[in-house]
């Protein structure tokens, strides 16, 4: 079953949030430069507390009060590049005219209707990557769409928004955040729930960041742009994965979800078969471990606490996503309170014996369905931790709870907080709502980027390439790269270069090659080197192969280091040394040897040289020995 | 209803009620557009609405077809908190609140679009319960101004009103009051009042509606001083950028120095009385520590003396190169009693005001030199210019700050009128504003 499909089965709804930092001179509501700076650089720090405060219509958000529980110390970095406005010590300027302009760009190159006056609103975050606790951010359009070949997708919003503080490790009991990156400008761009397939997602994504990429005011490099995925499916509920910084994970990422969302449905038929429970008792089980040889336990003083879940045995052992089973999820809970769990699923193991378990279970009357639940920490921790356990546990018996993710590497995904609602906004009163003038839209309009469309019958008319491969480097975000290779060197095949720059990446990408340690001068001097003949385009695919394993490598080095660069005389004396040893063969078929005796050649030679010039030479060879007679 | 021509929107504008949610139809450049949401307050000419998403976006009225879809529902009250105590601890001591506005007490209002006081007492022990972890709270709102709208007659209330608490058995007195004029209400209330207690004034640089205000720090440090054993006016404000301590003024010491930042108060010419170390996570871990002697808690009634006749018509002249003596004249005759210069310097102000300044002088109107540097004392023996300045009459301010100066003046005006009397209690100590001697800071 191709994954296509079986997203279509399950009734996907996949929308895109993708998050790109502008490269502007300043920053959003101040003057400091939109630079990120080495850590060790940093001038002096302060530390600070946040507390949830009542929205505009007199509600907590559930999500900020969530965060709010886990009552922490944050410490700010500061620089020598950074100002009161970061530290919250000064009310924040006017909204950035130049990043205005920009996301005006964005949205009119999305189809997308700007709004006529732009509001700065608040957005309650105190998890401390925002020094205020909240972060700003403006409605600048509404209602795009997005041509793809699955379809459109509407575009439902472009923000204006100030990228948050960066997380560093922490120290001690401190969250560490530097704020060298607070306030660099972003434009974050929605999409509706249109998205159907993995696939789908995957080039919708890919499709955004080259029109963002377009405008060329936009920063590039690793987490200058990240997409937030929101997934649900029939049965299912919807999901926010946040913080992917990879492209190519969308697509694992959204599959990854669906099979956890199923999986989760599937566990809640079986919970509610076995009438499964959840029994709101905590047990100070200390007694039972006085004596446990193991080290987790004993290093929490044999503090332990437990819970148990009345009919969810082999539940928490039942793998959700590789690696990550329903256990983890429990995990993700406790996690936020600090510390790790332990359950029957997986015991006796890490130094607990069978005595303890059975202990343990005894402690709850629990029988073979049954599974307990312990943590090994004080009391008021355990609580809060084990709290959060049953409260999880709870929502597995209605499926899959709505929530907010946090993308792992490997395209899994870990509980981060709940949905936030729409509470959590209310207007930033610093900053004077901006009105948009026709005229200043009409004069962005006019200088607007090339459109996919454009560029297309462009270079089908320049470079004399069919609607399949103008198609395929017109929405390409090597399109640019494309362009500079075939100004600089002359005589080189667009078609070639185009099916390098696309097809040919795509197979290396399927072989796991690393093509993102490709730069744009490895490709320069590659068909720098490929127009001057140094090699055959057959070689291209290990050239490239090479270079990306080790980036560092010069075109000389990998043309030696594959054995290309043989010069014309070695190749005339390998093919004539192929039609010596032939000579019966040739003047047995005559000229309709050339055929089978190219691929005799090719196979010694392939790359080494382009196969027309060796063509040549093979014909020029085969043709005197018939002369020879 | 469709809004076409310009004279028509004003009245259509005017039937929009806040609260209404409507369907706005719009066309565009590049095709039609509709916004629903919730009609909210605004200054501009726009329509603005609050989308479901949460977001204010203003649109144009010009041709705009608004459909109402349902008549304005009030906004939400505030939740009340069940949280706020109304049976005392036993074993705690009872602190009140008097709460004059402020940042500290204050929150968005729509009709401005900018942030207005609100809160009531009930509001802030809602938003920071800890304070009752600390003491029986007893409120009263006196006003809900922004600081800059305090007169000189609401400082006579104010400290009428402190007595009074003091007098019915409050142990400690905490007012929350705006930043901007904070220093001269506690110069004020530090003359006005001879106190048994801790009489604290607290206010905040961020407004509490933002989960970083330090409203709660500062006034749960604050509450910790009010059940202190200081007898003395003081305020209590953050002590630098971080949540680690709050420092503690002396209220005739104390300026604010920055116009946003959380360490906005500074002692100038003394040190601070004291620090609060603060502890988020465990308010019994926060501690007080005094760094300057000062004046102790006592139980004896006779303690506790209200004086708070003042004489308002005092004002302050900040004198710049070049500036004219005439308006000294001009205040003599607008009947004023009192004058307070801000010379440069030492003490100074041209050579060309003597003349001006004798005559004011000598029509029985005071004149106090104090200095625009505030760091250090005034001294007018060193130069010319100081010395002609005493023999035309001015009375040294020594190193009070130019606004406790003038607060002061106005006190002493209420308190007698005989010129010698005046110049005796201007330059005599009486709640701290004169420092003994200066240290190197």
């Amino acid at each position: 079953m191709t994954p296509k499909t079986e997203s279509k089965e399950v009734g996907l709804k996949a929308g895109l949030e993708i998050h790109q930092q502008l490269d502007t001179h300043t920053k959003l509501f101040c003057n400091c430069p939109t630079r990120l700076r080495d850590k060790k650089e940093s001038n002096f720090s302060f530390i600070r507390y946040l507390r949830a405060s009542k929205s505009e219509m007199g509600e907590v958000d559930a999500a900020a009060l969530e965060e709010q529980k886990y009552s922490q110390t944050f410490l700010y970095k500061g620089y020598d590049s950074t100002c009161l406005v970061e530290y919250d010590e000064e009310p924040p300027g006017e909204l950035n005219g130049e990043a205005i302009e920009t996301a005006l760009e964005v949205a009119l190159l999305l189809k997308m209707k700007p709004l006529d006056e732009v509001h700065t609103m608040r957005k309650i975050v105190i998890d401390g990557s925002n020094t205020c606790g909240f972060q700003r951010t403006a409605l600048v359009a509404t209602d795009g769409v997005l041509q793809t070949e699955e379809g459109p997708v509407r575009v439902d919003s472009l923000c204006l928004e100030e990228d948050a503080a960066q997380k560093l490790e922490p120290e001690g009991d401190a969250v560490v955040y530097s704020l060298d990156r607070l306030g660099i400008p972003l434009v974050e761009v929605c999409t509706a729930p249109d998205i159907k397939s993995a696939e789908q997602a995957s080039k919708v994504a890919g499709q955004l960041g080259m029109i963002l990429r377009s405008t060329g005011k936009v920063k590039r490099g690793l987490g200058t742009i990240r997409q937030d995925i929101n997934i649900s499916i029939e049965k299912g509920a919807r999901v926010e994965i946040k913080g992917v910084q990879n492209l190519r994970l969308i697509r694992q990422i959204v599959e990854k979800e669906i099979n956890r969302q199923l999986k989760l449905i599937e566990l809640k038929q079986i919970l509610n078969r076995r009438g499964a429970w959840v029994e709101d008792r905590i047990e100070n089980l200390s007694d039972i471990f006085v004596n446990t040889s193991s080290r987790v336990l004993k290093k929490a003083d044999n503090n332990v606490f437990g819970v148990c879940l009345h009919g969810f045995t082999g539940i928490l052992g039942t793998e959700l996503q590789p690696d990550r089973r329903f256990g983890s999820e429990l995990a993700d809970c406790a996690r936020k309170y600090g510390v790790g769990l332990m359950h029957t699923d997986e015991l006796p193991a890490y130094g607990i014996t069978e005595d303890e378990v059975e202990r343990m279970r005894s402690a709850f009357d629990a029988g073979e369905h049954d599974c307990v639940v312990i943590v090994a920490t004080g009391r008021e921790r355990a609580e809060k931790a084990l709290n959060a356990v049953l409260a999880r546990a709870e929502e597995a018996m209605h499926g899959v709870p709505k929530e907010t993710r946090r993308a792992l590497p490997n395209g899994c995904s870990a509980y981060m907080r709940p949905l936030p609602g729409a509470a959590r906004m209310y207007p930033e009163t610093d900053v004077p709502p901006v009105e948009i003038e026709t005229r200043k839209l009409t004069r962005i309009k006019a200088q607007l980027p090339e459109t996919f469309e454009d560029r297309k019958a462009r270079y089908k008319e320049k470079f004399n390439i069919n609607e399949e491969l103008a198609d395929k480097i017109s929405r390409n975000h090597y399109f640019t790269l494309f362009e500079r290779i075939m100004k600089s060197y002359a005589g080189l095949s667009a078609t070639l270069v185009v099916r390098t720059l696309t097809d040919t990446l795509a197979e290396l990408v399927q072989e796991g090659v690393e093509v993102d340690n490709l730069g744009d001068q490895h490709f320069m001097i590659l068909f720098e080197q490929l127009a001057a003949n140094s090699f055959g385009k057959e070689a291209i695919p290990a050239i490239l192969t090479l270079l990306a394993n080790k980036p560092d490598t010069s075109i000389e080095q990998a043309i030696a280091e594959i054995g290309l660069g043989v010069g014309i005389e070695e190749v005339t004396r390998a093919i004539a040394d192929i039609v010596n040893s032939k000579k019966d063969f040739i003047l047995e078929n005559g000229e309709r040897s050339v055929g089978p005796l190219m691929g005799v050649v090719m196979n010694d030679l392939r790359g080494k040289v382009d196969g027309k010039v060796i063509n040549k030479i093979l014909v020029e060879q085969v043709k005197a020995v018939l002369d020879e007679l | 209803m469709t809004i076409k021509k310009d004279h028509k929107i004003n009245t259509f504008m005017m039937q929009l009620r806040e609260g209404a949610r409507v369907r706005i139809k719009k066309k565009t450049s590049n095709g039609s557009v509709v916004y629903e949401g919730i009609v909210m307050p605004t200054v501009s000419r726009n329509i603005v609405i609050k989308l479901d998403n949460g977001y204010n976006v203003g649109i144009r009225p010009e041709h705009a077809d608004v459909e109402l879809i349902s008549g304005a529902e009030p906004l939400k009250e505030l939740v009340k908190d069940k949280g706020v105590k109304e049976v005392e601890e036993a074993g705690l001591p009872v602190l009140s609140i008097l709460s004059t506005g402020g940042t500290i007490a204050s929150k968005v209002d729509y009709r401005t679009g900018a942030v207005s006081p609100q809160f009531s007492t009930d509001d802030i022990l809602e938003a920071i319960p800890e304070l009752g972890q600390i003491a029986n709270i007893r409120g009263k709102v006196l006003y809900s101004i922004l600081s800059e709208n305090m007169r000189a007659e609401y400082w006579t209330k104010l400290a009428t009103e402190v007595h009074n608490e003091l007098k019915s058995g409050a142990e400690g007195i905490i007012v929350t009051h705006g930043t901007d004029t904070m220093g001269y209400t506690a110069a004020a209330l530090s003359f006005m009042l001879q106190t048994p207690a801790p009489i604290v004034l607290v206010g905040s640089q961020r407004s509490s509606d933002r989960p970083s205000s330090d409203a709660a720090m500062n006034a749960i440090s604050a509450a910790k001083v009010a059940c202190s054993d200081l007898a003395e006016v003081v305020v209590v404000m953050h002590g630098n950028t971080s949540d680690k301590f709050c420092l503690i003024h002396r209220g005739t010491k104390v300026r604010k120095m920055h116009t946003s930042a959380r360490y906005a108060f500074q002692s100038v010419n003394d040190v601070p009385v004291g620090k609060v170390y603060y502890d988020a996570s465990n308010i019994g871990n926060i501690k007080v520590e005094f760094l300057s002697a000062y004046k102790k808690k006592t139980r004896d009634a006779n303690e506790l003396e209200l004086r708070a006749e003042l004489e308002d018509k005092c004002t302050s002249i900040k004198y710049y190169p070049g500036a004219d003596p005439a308006i000294l004249d001009f205040f003599a005759e607008q009947g004023y009693k009192g004058i307070v210069l801000e010379g440069t310097g030492l003490g100074h102000v041209s050579t060309d005001w003597l003349t001006c300044v004798e005559r004011v002088v000598k029509s029985g109107i005071p004149v106090v030199m104090t200095s625009q540097c505030l760091y250090g004392a005034v001294c007018d023996r060193v130069y010319n210019t100081g010395r002609d300045l005493l023999r035309a009459g001015i009375i040294e301010g020594r190193d009070m700050l130019p606004e406790t100066a003038l607060v002061k003046l106005m006190w002493v005006l209420g308190q007698t009128t005989d010129m010698d009397e005046v110049r005796n209690m201007m330059q005599q100590n009486i709640a701290g504003e004169i420092s003994g001697g200066r240290t190197l800071q």
